[in-house]
């Protein structure tokens, strides 16, 4: 993610071939390699073999569980982390920095533990299951639960984006539109907006992403019923479970190739709104 | 608009605010949000973990099974923290003091494994080191066992905590340069002088950093170290792997007690990050996780 800044002159310093070949062995090792690995094991299957498992029914409702409940939770992600990182950023209230440390619970809290806290929260009889139960509303060991689930492991994504860049804004942009007579709705949506999309976008498309692959943190609550709250992660589980390595690896490599597609255009589309967004 | 002096807000704050209400109504929605999503399953891990008493906890605590598995959290962490913090001291040298073609693409592939599924990154060291895999047969005969043991949980946290040292490390030595390391140069020391005494000292902070998200990751993965675990009792379980195993026993307990010692690291973890990012250069911190 890191953009690289030209130094502008040569370096003159040793280490160069040792270093970067070292990089590229140990690079190689521990991630190309066993990636490659991957899709080499792929190959082994026909076409036609790949196609049949991909589109079984279990398949399909595996990663539209997955894929449909992320694209969901990275919504509500974008929305409330928008409300979160603006109030943090432009509010002076009692408590806001612990509320601004606590964003990053999610990535710091291992997500087996996020998983059973999370079920036992919702459960029938837990502190919010009990309240909604009453409500008719059913979360733990649902499709629902997932959501939730979900929603919780990508909080931090679009407020750490947006942060800094909503702290760095040069607010005498905001006055002088506001000495012209701008309201503040049309300060907020065309001067401020425009320069947080390709962060939100880049907040966005990380929650989204992590959310498909999400695993420890979802199984616990999602109830796991093949064809209505089993996610692809559990199923590739399964499969390799029952020694279906062929089925767990094509699971696999329909999910990593989603992905990337996803990050790819994604970032095409932050590029692309970073180009039209005024430069501050 | 009418100014409330008791407050800090000037005259020239009230043109770029938002109306009052609508103020105490984001407030009040996102500390609803955090409270509910973050703030409630935490307090809920201690309020399980305690729920029959201090006693019932140290109890839990004290089972050879749990502390097998804290043991073996230790080591793997251990093993794949020092990896790959040789591995992101090496690979931040050579991306950030040198320019070379590709290098977009080298920082892209180091900070692949971020965009794997656990799972899968779990997944691929089966496919290697499987009965089934490319290189299973050939380590059976020769008695070394990867999976199902600490080498394949060791290998498959490593991958997954693969970027952290060298993600903290890229941004902060690009920042520094390179010209303390070559005035260190041409006043006679050598490369490796050079490294130890001028570009560590710069980059401690980040190094600390990396190391601390690093081993947070590294003690509570999940997935990855799922597959490849075996989940043998006593044995082969992560703490993590346990609180799983504790949970779908029903006993509540011993699942939230070890659950509560993961959520103790991830609190830690959250405070000294902040320390470090006080030391750390504004604007120099690395984003994101």
């Amino acid at each position: 993610m890191s953009a690289t800044t030209a130094a502008g002159r040569r370096s003159t310093l040793p280490g160069f071939g040792l270093t970067m070949g070292l990089t590229l062995a140990w690079l190689s090792l521990i991630v190309l390699i066993p990636l490659a690995g991957l899709f080499l094991k792929t190959f082994e299957l026909s076409l036609e073999q790949f196609w049949t498992i991909i589109t079984s029914r279990r398949t399909l409702n595996a990663l539209k569980t997955s894929f449909g409940l992320a694209l969901l939770a990275a919504v509500v992600n974008l929305v409330m982390g928008m409300v979160i990182v603006w109030t943090l950023v432009r509010y002076r209230f009692p408590g806001r920095r612990v509320f601004d440390a606590i964003v990053d619970i999610p990535f710091a809290l291992p997500t087996a533990v996020a998983g059973v806290a999370l079920t036992s929260l919702f459960a029938q009889k837990g502190w919010l299951g009990a309240p909604l139960a009453e409500l008719g509303i059913k979360v733990a060991f649902t499709p629902v639960g997932i959501f939730v689930a979900m929603v919780f492991i990508g909080i931090p994504f679009v407020v750490r984006t947006v942060q800094p860049v909503l702290i760095d804004l040069d607010v005498e942009i905001e006055e002088a539109a506001a000495s012209l007579g701008a309201g503040r709705w049309n300060i907020v949506y065309r001067v401020i907006l425009p320069s947080l999309i390709p962060a939100m976008l880049t907040g966005f498309a990380l929650a989204f992403a992590r959310a498909v692959g999400e695993y420890g943190s979802v199984i616990f609550i999602a109830g796991n019923l093949p064809n209505i709250s089993e996610i692809a992660p559990l199923l590739i589980v399964i499969r390799l479970s029952e020694f279906r390595y062929a089925d767990a690896t094509a699971i696999a490599v329909v999910m990593l190739l989603a992905s990337f597609a996803i990050i790819f255009i994604i970032n095409r589309l932050q590029r692309w709104a970073q180009t039209r967004a005024p430069a501050s | 608009m009418t100014k409330d002096l008791s407050q800090s807000f000037t005259a020239r704050d009230d043109l770029r605010t938002e109306p009052r209400a609508m103020r105490y109504v984001l407030i009040a929605l996102a500390i609803a949000f955090l409270t509910i999503f973050v703030v409630l399953p935490l307090a809920l891990v201690f309020a399980q973990a305690f729920s029959r008493g201090v006693g019932a906890y140290i109890a839990a605590l004290g089972d050879p099974e749990a502390w097998s598995a804290i043991r073996l959290t230790l080591s793997v962490a251990a093993i794949s923290v020092s990896l790959n913090l040789a591995f992101g001291l090496v690979a931040a040298w050579a991306v950030t003091k040198f320019e070379f073609r590709g290098k977009t693409l080298l920082i892209s592939l180091i900070d692949l494994p971020f965009s794997v599924s656990p799972v899968i990154s779990g997944l691929v060291f089966v496919l290697l080191f499987g009965a089934q895999g490319y290189f299973g047969p050939w380590l059976r005969d020769h008695g070394f066992q990867v999976l199902f043991a600490l080498p394949g949980i060791a290998l498959a946290t490593t991958f997954v905590t693969f970027p952290f040292v060298a993600r903290a490390l890229i941004p902060l030595m690009q920042e520094q340069g390179t010209q303390e390391e070559e005035a260190a140069l041409s006043l006679g020391a050598s490369g490796f002088q050079t490294f130890f005494r001028v570009t560590l000292p710069n980059i401690k902070w980040g190094v600390l950093y990396g190391v601390l998200l690093c081993n947070a990751r590294a003690m509570g993965e999940f997935g990855a170290v799922s597959v490849v675990s075996g989940h043998i009792r006593g044995e082969t379980n992560t703490m993590p792997l346990l609180v799983e195993i504790l949970y779908n026993e029903y006993q509540f307990v011993a699942a939230f007690a070890i659950a509560s010692l993961l959520a103790m690291l991830a609190l830690v973890t959250l405070v000294v990050k902040t320390y470090l990012e006080r030391n750390l250069d504004e604007g120099l911190r690395p984003s994101g996780d």
